[in-house]
C-alpha cells in the first residue's frame, strides 16, 4: 500500500524520474559482467514486443489474453510503493525508486512457460530478488516470501468480478526466492515495463509456470509458514504451490509433455517441454529429496 | 409472422449452406490479412469451435422459434445441422493438426483424461450418425427411429456447451451464456412435449 508520506517520486518531476530510471538501466547494463548474463540468459530468439505485450494472462484486466493490452492503460503506476514487511530487519513502504536502487538492473532473456502449455522467450530487465532481500535484511526465522498484486478495482475491471479471490497472491520458498534466476522485473526490451505485463514491478521465476510470476507487486512479506497462493487456493488439484515446469507431471487440464511456442507459426510451433523449463542445472538441487509428483 | 414466412418461402434451403460458409470465409480472410492475433492457432481453433456451438444453438432454436413465434425455418434445419457438424469437424482438425500437431500419445491421453476434451469428443461423435443420416433416404429407411436418433443432438448440444465452459480456468463470461442458451432451448422443448403429452393441463 502506498504510504501517506511524501516520496521521492512525488517531489521529482516525472521527466526527470523517467530519465533517471533510464540512466540507471543503462548503467546497469554496462556494468553487468557478460559472463553472468551469458550464464543466466538463453540464446534463443526472443519473441517480438508485439507478441509479448498482446498475449497476456492478467485476470485483473479480464479473462481474454487480449484484455490486458486493451484495459491496462488506465492503471496508475506512479506513484508506486512496495510494502516490505514480516520477518525482515528493515520493514517499511519502499518507493519504487528505492527498490530499484537495491541492486543493478540486468537484462535476462528467459524462457517463459505458461501452465496452459504455451511458451515465449522474453528479454526482461530487472533486479535479482536476492539483492532486494539482502538489502532489507531477512531474519533467520523466515522460510518463505509472500507477494501481493495491487488491489484497485476501480482501475482493474477484472477485480470488479468475483471469479478469483483478490488481491492475487503468490509465494516462494526462501531458497527459491534467493536463487540468482529469480528476478524482480521492471522492464522489457530495455524499456520500462508495459502495464499489461505487470508494471511497474513484477516477479519472474523462469523455471516455474507463469502464474507464479506475480505482477504489479505492492507487498513482499517474509514469513515462517507457507503463504497462500491464489490459484492454489482456487483449485489445489490443478495448481500446486511449487508449480515447477515438469513434463512428467500431467496437469488435469493440459498435458505438460509438450508446449506451443508463440510465434512458431501455424504448423510447426509444438515442441517438447524440458524439466524445470530448461533451468535444471541452476535449480534442480533446490528440490533434492522432494517428490515432485506430490509437491507439484 | 405470416409476412416472415411468406418472405422465406422462395428462399431455397441450400442458401443456408452459403450462409454457413460466411464465418469460415471471414476467418480465412483474417488469416490472409495476418489478423489472427499473436497466437493464430488458438484463434483458428476457438473460432471454429465457437461457430460449431453457435450453429448447434441455431438448430436447437428452430422448433422453439416456431412454437413461440410461428416463424417456420424447418426446411433449413438439415442444412443448419450439417453446417454445425462441418464446423465441429474443422474444430477437431484444428486441434489435431495445428494445436496438438499429431502427438498421438498426448491426443489419446487428453481424450481419456481431460473432461473438457472427453466431452467435446463425445459431442462430435454424437453428431456423426446425425450427419450420416441427414438424407431423405435415411429418414424413410429409419422411420420413427430417425426422430429418436436425432434427439441425440440435445445431448450433443449440452456436451458442447459444457465443453466450452470447462475449457476456461474459471467459469465465467461467454461460455456461461452458451450454457444458458442451450439450457433454455432444451427446457422449452421439455415443457412443450409435456404439454403435448397431457392436453388436459392446457
Amino acid at each position: 500500500m502506498p504510504s501517506t508520506d511524501p516520496k521521492w517520486s512525488d517531489v521529482t518531476p516525472k521527466a526527470a524520474w523517467l530519465n533517471r530510471r533510464q540512466i540507471m538501466a543503462g548503467a546497469a547494463a554496462a556494468f553487468a559482467t557478460p559472463a553472468v548474463a551469458q550464464n543466466l540468459s538463453t540464446s534463443e530468439t526472443a519473441n517480438t514486443l508485439e507478441e509479448i505485450t498482446n498475449y497476456n494472462n492478467y485476470y485483473e484486466f479480464g479473462l481474454d489474453k487480449g484484455d490486458p493490452a486493451k484495459y491496462a492503460g488506465q492503471l496508475t503506476i506512479d506513484p508506486w510503493a512496495v510494502q516490505i514487511d514480516g520477518l525482515v530487519d528493515r520493514p517499511g513502504s519502499y518507493d519504487l525508486a528505492d527498490v530499484m536502487r537495491m541492486g543493478p538492473v540486468e537484462e535476462r532473456i528467459y524462457r517463459f512457460r505458461c501452465v496452459e502449455a504455451w511458451s515465449m522467450v522474453i528479454p526482461w530487465n530487472g533486479i535479482q530478488l536476492s539483492h532486494i532481500l539482502n538489502k532489507v535484511g531477512v531474519q533467520p526465522s523466515a522460510r518463505y516470501v509472500a507477494f501481493e498484486t495491487l488491489l484497485r478495482p476501480e482501475e482493474m475491471p477484472g477485480q470488479r468480478q468475483g471469479f478469483l479471490d483478490w488481491p492475487y497472491r503468490e509465494g516462494l520458498r526462501l531458497d527459491e526466492a534467493m536463487n540468482p534466476l529469480t528476478l524482480m522485473a521492471t522492464g522489457l526490451y530495455g524499456e520500462s515495463m508495459p502495464k499489461q505485463n505487470g508494471a511497474p514491478i513484477r516477479l519472474v521465476v523462469p523455471w516455474k509456470y507463469g502464474f507464479k510470476s506475480i505482477k504489479s507487486i505492492v507487498r513482499i512479506s517474509l514469513t515462517a509458514d507457507q503463504p497462500p497462493a491464489t490459484w492454489n487456493l482456487t483449485n489445489p488439484r490443478e495448481y500446486g504451490f511449487y508449480a515447477n515446469v515438469n513434463p512428467e507431471v500431467s496437469h488435469p487440464r493440459w498435458s505438460q509433455a509438450t508446449e506451443r511456442r508463440i510465434g512458431g507459426g501455424l504448423f510447426n510451433s509444438r515442441q517438447d517441454t524440458v524439466m524445470f523449463n530448461g533451468y535444471g542445472d541452476q535449480v534442480a538441487s533446490l528440490y533434492a529429496g522432494q517428490d515432485l509428483k506430490r509437491d507439484f | 409472422m405470416q409476412i416472415v414466412n411468406q418472405a422465406l418461402r422462395p428462399v431455397p434451403s441450400w442458401s443456408m449452406y452459403l450462409l454457413g460458409l460466411v464465418p469460415l470465409s471471414w476467418l480465412v480472410l483474417r488469416g490472409v490479412m495476418g489478423q489472427l492475433g499473436v497466437d493464430p492457432v488458438r484463434t483458428v481453433e476457438h473460432d471454429l469451435g465457437l461457430r460449431a456451438l453457435q450453429w448447434i444453438c441455431f438448430g436447437l432454436a428452430i422448433s422453439p422459434l416456431r412454437w413461440l413465434t410461428g416463424i417456420n425455418l424447418l426446411k433449413f434445419r438439415r442444412a443448419v445441422g450439417l453446417v454445425a457438424f462441418f464446423y465441429a469437424v474443422l474444430h477437431l482438425s484444428a486441434w489435431l493438426f495445428l494445436d496438438i500437431q499429431l502427438h498421438w500419445g498426448q491426443i489419446w491421453g487428453d481424450i481419456l483424461r481431460r473432461p473438457y476434451i472427453t466431452l467435446g469428443m463425445l459431442a462430435l461423435l454424437m453428431m456423426l450418425p446425425l450427419a450420416l443420416t441427414s438424407n431423405t433416404w435415411s429418414i424413410r429407411r429409419l422411420g420413427k427411429r430417425w426422430q429418436k436418433l436425432h434427439r441425440l443432438v440435445y445431448v450433443a448440444g449440452a456436451a458442447a456447451a459444457v465443453h466450452f465452459l470447462l475449457v476456461g480456468k474459471v467459469w465465467v463470461g461467454e461460455a456461461l451464456i452458451y450454457v444458458g442458451i442451450v439450457a433454455i432451448l432444451l427446457i422449452i422443448r421439455r415443457v412443450h412435449s409435456q404439454r403435448r403429452a397431457s392436453p388436459a393441463a392446457k
